[in-house]
């Protein structure tokens, strides 16, 4: 029988179809994988409601764990509650994030000053500069919205902290 | 068959996602058409958030409807008198100005609905509310700040957003008028009180509104009954559009 670790090491393989530089572990999304006899079980929370990556990560995970069970043999749950926080994105995930050219979301986004956008502007990805700000609330996907550097004068996307 | 159902819960998983699908329908119409190239994006965004919402809503109904339902059924089968979203999620975007007002106005009233549904005993339903709380949250922060930024801009933006709150204000009645579907839906806790949502969301538009220079619209209220299934012309000609390729190609996949 396959060991959780062993399915575990193979979702570090599944990237994020919209940000590939991570994967669906770093995301933070995988909220429970159990083995059981002749398969495994998979609960995932979905990240922002639209985002049509979520049917895609699903098939991926799907496919992937199917390659060491056996076809049929995985389930997946999704799991609403509690709702998923770019708080969950693991600590690799934020560096990954950044090396990538994606300003990782600051921690905690129970803070309520982060979701009314008066927080403390975010580092640029690039040259590092807090000399930021926000051009658009909304972004390429759902997940990111846009910003710039005033010092090295490039924009960049910032993963929305929600 | 209509998909249509009498159980309050289901009704009311109704009533949610029909809002949240017109009006991601409407917002879906400004694509490749916004002022600026950053809006057309956050446009297209706004409609994929709700879209995405109404597919959880409707989802959530099939599962309890049962006998063959489905969340394409629901949205893609059903006729005007079955939809039960309020009147002014459905009204014509107009210029960027009455967007962003019918938006607004719904945004602030849709913040405190989540709250109140958050609270419900019905776990499933109360589950979609808490996700989606968070992003409206956002949503409300992106129209407000649009409203202010017309409404404190310069006398052209001024006269538009001002235009605009006069034109969509007697549409916003509805919210905390009490139709059948909520009233059952309060009885059971699922929802709130929608009377009881009418002060603080006054509260929210005032503080904006003042931030904006912007005056209360003093003209009378409409009396309306979307929740009830009664719609202005408007729905008819959206549910055409955006039912026509379920329709003509019944089964069609992607």
């Amino acid at each position: 029988m396959v060991s959780a670790d062993e399915l575990r090491k193979r979702l570090h393989l599944v990237p994020d179809p919209e940000v590939p530089a991570l994967s669906v572990l770093d995301l933070g999304i995988v909220r429970e994988l159990r083995t059981v006899p002749g398969g495994c079980e998979v609960d995932l929370s979905p990240t922002y409601t639209g985002c049509p990556a979520t049917e895609v990560i699903e098939r991926d995970v799907r496919v992937a764990l199917e390659e060491l069970v056996g076809k049929g043999n995985v389930r997946i749950k999704t799991v609403l509650d509690p709702p998923w926080t770019s708080d969950w994105i693991s600590e690799e995930g934020l560096r990954k994030l950044e090396s990538y050219g994606i300003a990782p979301p600051p921690k905690r986004s129970s803070d309520k000053r982060s979701l009314l956008g008066l927080s403390t502007p975010l580092n640029c990805p690039r040259c590092k500069s807090s000399q930021t700000e926000r051009i658009a609330a909304f972004g390429s996907t759902a997940c990111k919205a846009l910003h710039r550097c005033l010092d090295c004068q490039e924009p960049f996307e910032a993963f929305k902290c929600i | 068959m209509t998909w249509d159902t009498c159980d309050p819960s289901e009704q009311y998983l109704l009533h949610l996602g029909d809002d949240a699908l017109v009006l991601g329908h409407r917002l879906s119409e400004w694509c490749g058409h916004g002022p600026i190239l950053e809006e057309d994006i956050a446009l297209s965004n706004l409609a994929l958030d709700l879209v995405g919402l109404a597919r959880q809503y409707y989802q959530l109904a099939a599962k309890r409807i049962g006998s063959g339902a489905t969340e394409d059924r629901l949205a893609y089968w059903r006729g005007e008198r079955d939809f039960k979203n309020h009147v002014l999620v459905e009204q014509p975007n107009g210029d960027f100005a009455d967007t962003m007002a019918r938006q607004f106005l719904f945004d602030a009233f849709h913040l405190l609905q989540l709250e109140a549904i958050e609270q419900s005993p019905d776990a499933d339903l109360a589950a979609i509310a808490r996700k989606a709380l968070k992003e409206t949250t956002y949503r409300a922060q992106h129209s407000s700040e649009w409203v202010v930024r017309m409404g404190d801009g310069t006398a052209e933006s001024h006269s538009r957003i001002s235009a605009a709150l006069q034109r969509i204000w007697p549409f916003t009645n509805e919210f905390f008028q009490p139709a059948e579907v909520d009233r059952l839906a309060a009885e059971r806790g699922l929802g709130p009180e929608v009377q009881s949502l009418r002060e603080p969301w006054l509260e929210l538009v005032l503080e904006v509104l003042a931030k904006a220079q912007l005056s209360l619209p003093d003209i009378p209220q409409k009396l309306l009954r979307g929740k009830s299934g009664i719609h202005s012309e408007s729905l008819g000609f959206l549910l055409a559009e955006m039912q026509s390729l379920p329709r003509a190609y019944p089964d069609a996949l992607w």
